[in-house]
């Protein structure tokens, strides 16, 4: 993965995550270890799903990359390559100009991510004022052009009102469209139809999937949704207390799962003929991030757990071709087989 | 009437909300208008919709946690709320000449002796336990509404039954809400409703709150718990996978009538309703190559304001065959062979 970069002039990858550590501080004095090595590249054009349960780190990665961490928190190492730049050593100035016109972020709650006191087209002109040398009257014919594009009727009518009027759905199609406003080759998804019903679901990711061939650029999807990974992405990395514990294509994470707790939660949940056949649940609770053990951060909750488990946090290894688990049963059956 | 195949028989259940429109005036929020259903003992009726629909109010009208606005509502053979309307068999309410309803013998039962047979588990288990009191406590609060337990002894030992029966450790019992987690609580509220050996209960969302690899955990213990007590369950959920496991039945509601109402595989096998033709088709299902070939029906526009709600149908605004008739009045509920109830005047 790293030759990529040094070798070719154009490098493969749009985004390369390497070895990435996001620790937050807490009132106690503590740490809490949000993300513990986290890697994975990203081509253009392509669209990557991260799924994990809630405190899996996979927020924390997306907002990493973006570098819009709550002020308690920092990346401690590793680096995040845009086209083969470190940007984690850019200074503010460059960041800002990284956020919205290279990389672009959407959020869970369209309800409040929106300025309730300015209206949409104001909030929509003002990326486009910052991000580009376009004037007023252009920058308003953008914005309309924008809201068009996500499907919004009457756009002239709706940059003049602002977000209480919308319907949620509405309001996530208004984040899309100030997303993509500036045409940035990344576009990153935090949980963007968690708080929507279905069927609007069905509509934004519809829309994502339209936009993403229109416009060719590159999308992270982080989820908690099973069934809307597998409908969007390409590729997945399964994440589980601030570490991946697998990634591959779709059809891998799916159908050949290699890490223990991807099969568990696939088994988890009710889906085609086994619909009514009893789940298997995961047991135990979730993950403590204040207190991680020492090994496999799945361990305590894994069927399978040797001894090793318990001591030593398994290395990555390449299952099949671009499918990567870290799970000591597949280095255990590669030694094996050797 | 009352018949005794059914443990708890819903008719024209209506639920309106005032809401002030200025100048002094309230308008209806018709947030449950004219909702009809029955479940037999041991049973789940899984009950699907977007938000905003009207499921949870059906859920708490049902236990009179609200007034009910109009309807009868029958448990266990006992009419316990009848507003009097009464209603000809196509489903139309009967008026006199001027126009007013004829009504006829109003119940309204005290609800305290029922409370013991119906209970409630919320969606938010973080919200729904008193955050100051212990975990006995919480559990043993319905016993002494009711005054189950003669001592304290009879007590513990019946909150610490109650606990082991949902899989929690008998030695929390003095802790408190903030030490569990997510589905830890949600067990807590599933003990506190069952403290009083209900027959029915009705769960409203009780695994939207939990983590994917937990909410398994609590759905099997539902059916555990079914197969146990032989409890019949109103299954609220808007995540349709979940409910379809869970479920024996399923009806379907939009805007605050009930669309659809069948078995669980009938329903999504073969869905007749074009509104649960779309929602079912919306789910996205955690299968990739089964995700590419499906084709959604993806629905224009958003719900209507139940303020405002369209004449007729309230589906016909979104619905691909919507006719003049849609507009002109409700379709009526019928049963189209086995159970399988439609409001729709599509054939």
């Amino acid at each position: 993965m790293s030759e990529t970069v040094k070798n070719n002039q154009e490098p493969k990858y749009i985004l390369e995550v390497r070895d990435l550590h996001t620790t937050f501080s807490t009132d106690q004095g503590g740490q809490v270890n949000a993300v513990n090595g986290v890697s994975f590249a990203l081509e253009p054009g392509k669209i990557l799903g991260i799924v994990g349960e809630s405190g899996s780190g996979k927020s924390v990665t997306a907002y990493s990359i973006m570098d819009i961490l709550s002020d308690n928190g920092s990346i401690t190492g590793g680096q995040v390559l845009y086209k083969g730049e470190d940007i984690t050593q850019w200074d503010q100035k460059k960041m800002q100009h990284f956020r919205g016109k290279c990389c672009s972020i959407i959020f869970q709650d369209p309800m409040t991510s929106l300025n309730p006191v300015f209206t949409i087209g104001n909030q929509l002109m003002e990326a486009i004022l910052l991000h580009t040398d376009r004037n007023k009257a252009e920058a308003k014919a953008r914005a309309i052009e924008m809201l068009q594009l996500v499907g919004i009727n009457e756009p002239e009518k709706r940059i003049k009102q602002y977000p209480y009027e919308l319907s949620g759905g509405m309001r996530q199609r208004v984040m899309i469209a100030m997303a993509l406003a500036c045409e940035p080759d990344i576009l990153i998804a935090d949980e963007p139809t968690t708080a929507l019903d279905v069927t609007i679901q069905a509509q934004i990711l519809e829309l994502m999937q339209d936009l993403q061939k229109k416009l060719g650029m590159a999308i992270i999807i982080v989820t908690h949704d099973l069934g809307v990974i597998a409908s969007m992405c390409d590729e997945i990395i399964v994440m589980y207390g601030g570490r991946v514990c697998e990634r591959g294509t779709a059809d891998d994470i799916f159908y050949n799962p290699a890490h223990e707790y991807t099969k568990g939660l696939l088994r988890s949940i009710p889906s085609g003929s086994r619909m009514k056949e009893r789940l298997v649940p995961i047991g135990g609770t979730p993950i403590n991030m204040l207190d991680l053990p020492a090994g496999c951060a799945f361990c305590p909750r894994c069927d399978s757990a040797m001894k090793i488990c318990l001591r030593e946090q398994p290395q990555e290894i390449q299952v099949g071709e671009n499918h990567y688990a870290s799970c000591w049963m597949n280095i255990k059956k590669a030694k094996e087989g050797k | 009437m009352a018949n005794n195949e059914y443990l708890v028989q819903v008719e024209h259940l209506k639920e309106y909300f005032p809401v002030r429109a200025g100048f002094g005036r309230t308008i209806p929020l018709k947030a449950v208008d004219n909702v009809s259903f029955s479940i037999r003992p041991g049973e789940t009726l899984g009950l699907v919709g977007e938000s905003g629909c009207g499921k949870t109010t059906v859920g708490r009208t049902l236990l009179q946690l609200y007034k009910p606005t109009g309807g009868r509502i029958i448990f266990d053979g006992q009419v316990i709320y009848d507003s009097g309307e009464q209603y000809d068999e196509n489903g139309r309410l009967k008026v006199d000449a001027n126009g007013k309803p004829i009504l006829g013998k109003k119940v309204q039962a005290d609800m305290l002796p029922y409370r013991k047979q119906m209970q409630m588990v919320f969606q938010d288990p973080y919200s729904s336990l008193n955050p100051r009191m212990t975990v006995e406590d919480i559990i043993g609060e319905p016993l002494d509404v009711h005054k189950l337990c003669k001592n304290k002894k009879e007590r513990r030992e019946r909150v610490m039954e109650l606990m082991e029966l949902v899989g929690l450790n008998a030695e929390h019992a003095m802790r408190y809400p903030h030490e569990f987690s997510g589905g830890q609580r949600q067990r807590i509220g599933i003990a506190r409703a069952l403290a009083v050996n209900p027959k029915f209960i009705v769960c409203d969302e009780p695994v939207s709150a939990l983590d994917v690899s937990i909410q398994a955990q609590v759905v099997n213990m539902f059916e555990d718990l079914q197969k146990k007590l032989g409890v019949a369950y109103l299954f609220i959920a808007h995540d349709l996978l979940v409910v379809h496991h869970i479920s024996d039945r399923i009806a379907v509601m939009y805007l605050g009538k009930m669309m659809e109402l069948a078995d669980a595989d009938e329903l999504n096998d073969n869905p007749i309703h074009p509104y649960t033709q779309s929602l079912l088709s919306a789910v996205p299902i955690p299968d990739p190559k089964t995700a590419r070939a499906s084709q959604r029906i993806v629905l224009e526009g958003d719900v209507p304001s139940p303020l405002h709600m369209p004449s007729g149908c309230p589906f016909r605004t979104r619905c691909r065959y919507a006719t003049e008739q849609c507009a002109k009045e409700m379709p009526p509920f019928t049963d189209r062979g086995n159970g399988h109830f439609v409001a729709c005047w599509n054939k």
